[in-house]
């Protein structure tokens, strides 16, 4: 078991990942991984009580994760390990080193991003992190949701209108 | 009849606001069962970073003077941002879940604020799910 699912999405915990992964993958866990989120207690609170009472919820900053990884890694349980932006998986997949796949669930329009898909926008630095974690030998996929095809990162970063 | 935010007869009472085309949706029913749609603002949050969802409902509150959201999913995008404004502006009230039944019985109970109306509302809508079959 351990973690089936590591995401990259700006929405963190929501609906998608709660009841859109959730449920196929039978999750009894979550990991979150923000420095902001694991930094306050109202953060902790608020994505607590979004997620129903059959998943545990674990909440760490991108150091914490590093060092407790192998202990997700082992949970007897169905996991999904989540970040807020590629930043935080890119460091977490350099201190792990044992995450073999990441998946781009949302990264949504702010200034300086360009659409690639309706659900991910990314600067010229997001792309280059990017590509720096499919270089450290993990394999990068966009896919909001199970149903949807995993589309690889190359034809990501061609974007739509190719 | 009384003053509060959003009461008047003209205004919005309350922000709708899920996944997809469900606000739209629920809302649309409202208006054909009894032509009351305009007292509720439809905000679609598809395509919307957490903080774009949080600064729309924000600003439709502000526009409408409506005290009362109502979101789909207690762990959606909308939710999270509901419960970001509430902290921030005590007097609103945020009901997620919501369903058909909930919003029908909102819209009609005009004799009490919105915020009291939508407590009351909130309990139609858990009652009106019924299990039939065995």
């Amino acid at each position: 078991m351990g973690i089936h699912l590591y995401r990259i999405d700006d929405r963190l915990i929501h609906g998608q990942v709660v009841v859109g992964w959730g449920q196929p993958l039978n999750a009894r866990f979550m990991v979150l991984v923000d420095d902001l989120v694991a930094s306050s207690d109202w953060e902790k609170e608020l994505y607590r009580m979004a997620v129903p009472p059959e998943m545990e919820i674990f909440f760490a900053d991108v150091d914490a994760a590093i060092r407790d990884h192998a202990k997700y890694a082992a949970d007897p349980r169905p996991g999904i390990l989540i970040t807020g932006d590629i930043g935080s998986m890119q460091r977490l997949v350099k201190g792990v080193k044992a995450i073999g796949s990441v998946n781009l669930g949302g990264i949504h329009h702010r200034a300086g991003r360009v659409a690639k898909k309706r659900y991910i926008f990314l600067t010229p630095d997001e792309e280059k992190q990017l590509h720096e974690i499919e270089s450290a030998g993990v394999e990068v996929t966009a896919q909001d949701v199970p149903s949807a095809r995993a589309v690889p990162l190359s034809e990501v970063l061609e974007g739509e209108s190719r | 009849m009384n003053d509060e935010p959003g009461s008047g007869p003209q205004n919005p009472r309350a922000i709708v606001v899920g996944h997809g085309d469900f606000a739209g949706g629920l809302v649309s029913a409202v208006g054909q069962i009894c032509g009351m749609a305009d007292k509720l603002v439809v905000l679609s949050m598809m395509g919307m970073t957490p903080e774009d969802i949080e600064s729309g409902i924000r600003e439709q509150l502000a526009r409408t003077g409506a005290r009362v959201i109502f979101t789909d999913l207690p762990a959606g995008s909308a939710t999270l941002a509901a419960r970001r404004i509430v902290r921030d502006e005590p007097g609103l009230v945020l009901v997620s879940g919501v369903n058909l039944a909930t919003l029908l019985d909102f819209v009609f109970n005009t004799s009490v604020p919105p915020t009291e109306a939508a407590r009351a509302a909130a309990e139609r809508g858990k009652a009106s799910l019924i299990v039939v079959g065995r």
